[in-house]
């Protein structure tokens, strides 16, 4: 059952206020992710004080880096079901965790960070983990 | 915390470390290596459980104490 919106709104307005934009549909999952070029950045959210809690503030701290993905998307696991089912079939490879996160270019995963990659870990170890991908996957080729 | 357990059967378990109960260790989300039937040998199956994340097998598990004769963070076993 999802938690309450009032609950987890904070959560979401973390997301969004770091530029991410959230889909809440299989619709614009597919919109998003479907035929997709370029390096998108799937943020799986989560309720989750452990590991969600390290997880956000490691993304924005990530996202000031010069180098960045060309779009940032999140689902939210337990919340939007729908979405985030369909978010999972474009990483299908990967078991499922939340929070959790995927970097895709032209439509392949090239780097994904699971739940158990997050928890124990301080935001700035994790941020770190992916201002690497970022380097190594969206910058431009010269 | 995602643990990995050695267990005295031999087997391995990667989960979610949820409690110590006197019915023994409780686990959410395990995967487990059975060396009798795993196509994999454990180190080789605990990297794709660390790459590809934690290949469900229960829900929730509990481990009799004495069949656990080792628990280590996975990051701590793989980085």
């Amino acid at each position: 059952m999802p938690y309450n919106p009032l609950l987890v709104a904070p959560m979401r307005a973390e997301m969004t206020h770091m530029g991410a934009r959230e889909l809440t549909s299989a619709a614009e999952v597919d919109a998003a992710l479907g035929d997709q070029k370029g390096t998108t950045l799937v943020f799986v959210n989560s309720v989750c004080g452990c590991a969600a809690g390290n997880a956000r503030p490691a993304l924005a701290h990530a996202l000031r880096h010069g180098v960045r993905p060309d779009s940032i998307v999140t689902v939210f696991a337990g919340q939007d079901i729908e979405a985030t089912a369909r978010a999972r079939q474009y990483f299908a490879e990967y078991q499922p965790s939340s929070p959790s996160v995927a970097l895709l270019k032209d439509g392949e995963v090239v780097h994904f960070i699971h739940r158990h990659q997050i928890e124990g870990r301080p935001p700035q170890a994790v941020a770190a983990d992916l201002i690497s991908a970022f380097d190594r996957h969206c910058g431009a080729v010269v | 915390m995602t643990v990995v357990v050695s267990g005295r059967s031999g087997r391995t378990y990667v989960g979610r470390y949820h409690e110590q109960a006197d019915r023994g260790l409780v686990m959410h989300d395990v995967g487990v290596h059975d060396p009798d039937s795993a196509g994999l040998p454990r180190d080789a199956w605990l990297e794709r459980q660390h790459k590809f994340g934690i290949r469900v097998d229960h829900r929730q598990l509990v481990l009799p104490a004495d069949e656990v004769t080792d628990i280590r963070r996975l990051g701590a076993v793989i980085s």
